[in-house]
Parts: structure tokens; sequence; C-alpha cells
């Protein structure tokens, strides 16, 4: 192992128990490397849109004949205007044009390409069952995203019907929200799986090479 | 003009993609709009996310100037900022460890750096996910019980060894799990909120293209 390799190994080291360090309570190690992160992390965007973004969708095309995106290249630019608060307005206009553009997208798409295909599986799954426990889950199923939806419409009091819908819901969510608990803790527990194995066996492993 | 503009703005732009919907999307004219748009949409949001950078920088640089409480670690972060972003913006052509290409600064930066710490911010979370856990147990509710009940039960299922214990119990229990927690009631819960909020944003942006919602452009 070389000795920039070594190096390399203890500086990650040394940020990744700065963070843990975090556990027992805030300290300057944590907040020095909090915030190498924060500045590291937006300088990746920095680079990462300068080129994909401003590079290659805007200055590129341009360059070769397609003079009129220099209208986004202007509106991107009236962003800035909120510096100024004389001219801030002026950043509303680029801001409709982004909300324009989503929302004109969403109103087609939300509908086309979620509620109807949600709704046509939900249906479908007693189309194709076959026997009892096929029957059973179509109807869990079909139970579960009815009492779901209800549980989150409050545009009327959950009394009566509604309200041992809503219970019911809440009881499907709850188990849901179980299952994404479950393997939210397993991801994190996977991550600080492998950072143990990093201090354990990289980190621990260049002590021989030291001392 | 400080609010009619942006409303017409939003009014047409959204118009375009409600009409493209309906008519040929592959015509010269009406989908090479729309196609337009889209690019603009990616243009304008890379300002937008430089604006971000600009801001952090901005507020940050006034603290270190006002030598705010720690100012110090606030220069950190512009330090880092620059660190990662120069080489990252400088061409290729001058040096192999400029751009962002394998074995450059930024490559560096980003593999030994920022991808182990993320790692390690995340792993932190598991000890506070942990403790959300146990005061959500305190709560003894039905509710948190039956997340808590599932929770576990995906989590032996999804382990070899967990998958193990729950067959000394049960061959068919990891099965039943898969079926009807998975493919049951987490379907119809999923499915439940998709259906929900894609109405919801749907609404709101009807009320966009309207003009109806303003909330968007700030107060007036």
């Amino acid at each position: 192992m070389s000795g920039i390799e070594i190096l390399q190994i203890w500086i990650i080291a040394f940020f990744t128990l700065a963070l843990f360090s975090f556990l027992y309570k805030d300290n300057p190690f944590y907040r020095l490397a909090e915030n190498i992160f924060a500045g590291l992390t937006t300088g990746y965007q920095v680079s990462l849109i300068w080129d994909t973004v401003i590079i290659q969708k805007l200055w590129d095309p341009m360059m070769g004949g397609q003079w009129w995106l220099f209208l986004p290249g202007l509106l991107g630019l009236m962003m800035f205007s909120r510096f100024f608060p004389k001219i801030s307005w002026m950043s509303r206009v680029p801001l409709a044009v982004v909300m324009g553009i989503t929302a004109g997208i969403f109103l087609t798409t939300q509908l086309h390409g979620f509620v109807l295909p949600q709704m046509q599986a939900t249906m479908n799954t007693f189309v194709t069952a076959k026997g009892f426990a096929d029957y059973f889950l179509a109807s869990l199923i079909a139970v579960g995203v009815i009492s779901t939806m209800i549980y989150f419409y409050f545009s009327h009091e959950h009394v009566g019907v509604l309200g041992v819908t809503a219970k019911l819901g809440i009881w499907f969510i709850m188990i849901s929200f179980g299952a994404h608990f479950g393997y939210t803790v397993m991801g994190r527990v996977s991550l600080l799986i492998g950072r143990t194995q990093f201090l354990i066996e990289d980190w621990i492993g260049t002590f021989s090479y030291i001392f | 003009m400080r609010t009619t503009l942006p409303l017409a703005v939003a009014f047409i732009t959204g118009l375009v993609f409600v009409i493209t919907f309906f008519l040929n999307e592959k015509s010269a004219i009406v989908g090479g709009i729309s196609r337009q748009l889209l690019d603009w949409l990616i243009i304008i949001g890379g300002f937008t996310l430089l604006l971000g950078v600009v801001s952090i920088l901005r507020v940050s640089w006034q603290s270190v100037e006002r030598r705010k409480e720690d100012w110090i670690y606030k220069l950190i972060t512009i330090l880092s900022v620059l660190v990662m972003a120069i080489p990252g913006l400088l061409p290729e052509s001058w040096s192999s460890l400029f751009g962002r290409q394998a074995g450059s600064i930024y490559d560096w930066l980003f593999l030994n750096l920022q991808a182990p710490m993320m790692a390690t911010m995340f792993a932190t979370l598991a000890f506070y996910i942990a403790s959300a856990a146990y005061r959500a147990f305190r709560a003894r509710t039905a509710e948190a019980t039956i997340l808590l009940v599932t929770a576990t039960l995906v989590m032996l299922w999804r382990v070899p060894m967990g998958e193990a214990f729950l067959n000394l119990f049960s061959e068919e229990i990891p099965g039943l799990i898969n079926r009807y927690i998975m493919g049951g009631v987490n379907l119809a819960v999923q499915r439940g909120i998709i259906i929900g909020a894609a109405l919801g944003a749907a609404a709101m942006s009807l009320r966009i293209i309207l003009g109806i919602e303003r909330t968007y452009m700030g107060k007036s």
C-alpha cells in the first residue's frame, strides 16, 4: 500500500469519525466535516450544472445556430434579479415559465399516467383473479385503496361510515408505513455496516503499515 | 405588469402542453414548441440551481465579513465550494487534473470525500431511526404497535437470518409477508396515496394555469 493510499484512507476515516462524533454531541470536528460536506456538495452541483446545462443545453446549441435559445438564457439570468430589491419582481417571469410548463405537463400526465392506470390496475386484480386467495387479495387491495383515500379526505368530518372507513384507512397506512420504516432502517443499517467495515478493515488495516 | 405578465406567461406555457396532449404530439409545430419549452425548463432550472449556490455563498460571505458567530465554518463552506467547483469548471485540455473525468481533482474529491461523507451522514440516521422507533413504541397506541410489528416482520423477512427465524414458526410466513403485506396492504396504500396526490397535483396545475394559485410569485 502506497503512502498516498494510506493518507487517502486516513482522510476518509477522519471525516467518517468526525461525522459519527455528533452521536455523542455537537462538536467542532463535526461542524468542520458538516461544512466541508455542504461546500463540496454545492461545488459538485456547480460543475455539473455548468457542464450539462449551461454548456451542453445552452451555449453549444446557441453557437450551433439555435440563436433563439438566448431567451431561456435571459430568463435564467432574470432569476438573479432577486438580489436587487428594485427589480426583484422580474424573477417572477422565469418562475412563471417553470410553473406554467410544469403545470401543463402535470395536468395531463398526472391524470393520464397515474390516476387512471392505478384505478385500472386495482379493478383488473379482480378480473385476473383465480380462486379464493386471489379474490381475497383483490378485495384487500380495493378496500385498502378506498379507505386510504378516504382517510385523506378532509372536506367532511370523519364520523359515521366515513369515520369507520378512515379508521380502517389509518390501519392500512400504518402497515404500509411500517413496511417502509423497516426498509429504511435496513438501508441505513446497511450503510452503517459499510462505514464500520471501512473503519475496521481499511483504516485499522493501515495500522500495520504505519506502526 | 408585475403580476399580469407572469400570470399570462404561466397561462400560455401551461396551455401549450395541454394542447400538445390533445393534438398530435409528433406534429412539427405543436410538438416542436413543447420540446423547445422542455429545453427551456432545463435551462432555467439550471440557472435557478446556480442562484441557490450564489445565495449560499452570499449568505456565508456576509457571516465571514461581519465576523458573526461560527464565521470560520462559513469560510470553510466557501472554500470547499471553490475547491470542488473550480477544478471541475476548468477545461480538461489544460490538465488531466481539471474537468470532471476520472482521475481529476473533482473526481477524487467526489469519490474520497463527498461520497463517503454522504454515506456516513445517512448511516448516522440509523441511530436516530432507532430512537424514533423507541419513542413510537412508548406511545402505546394501536397504530404505533401495528407500525412496529410490520416493520419488524419486514426487517426479519428481508435478511437471511430473520427469514430462517420466521421459518422456525412456519415456512409459509415469508411468502405470506410478501403476498399480503408488500403485495396487498402496502400496494393498496401506495395506490391510494398516488391517486390522491395525482388528483391534488392536477387540481393545483389547473389553478396555476388559470392564475388562481399565485403563491409562487411571493408577496406582491
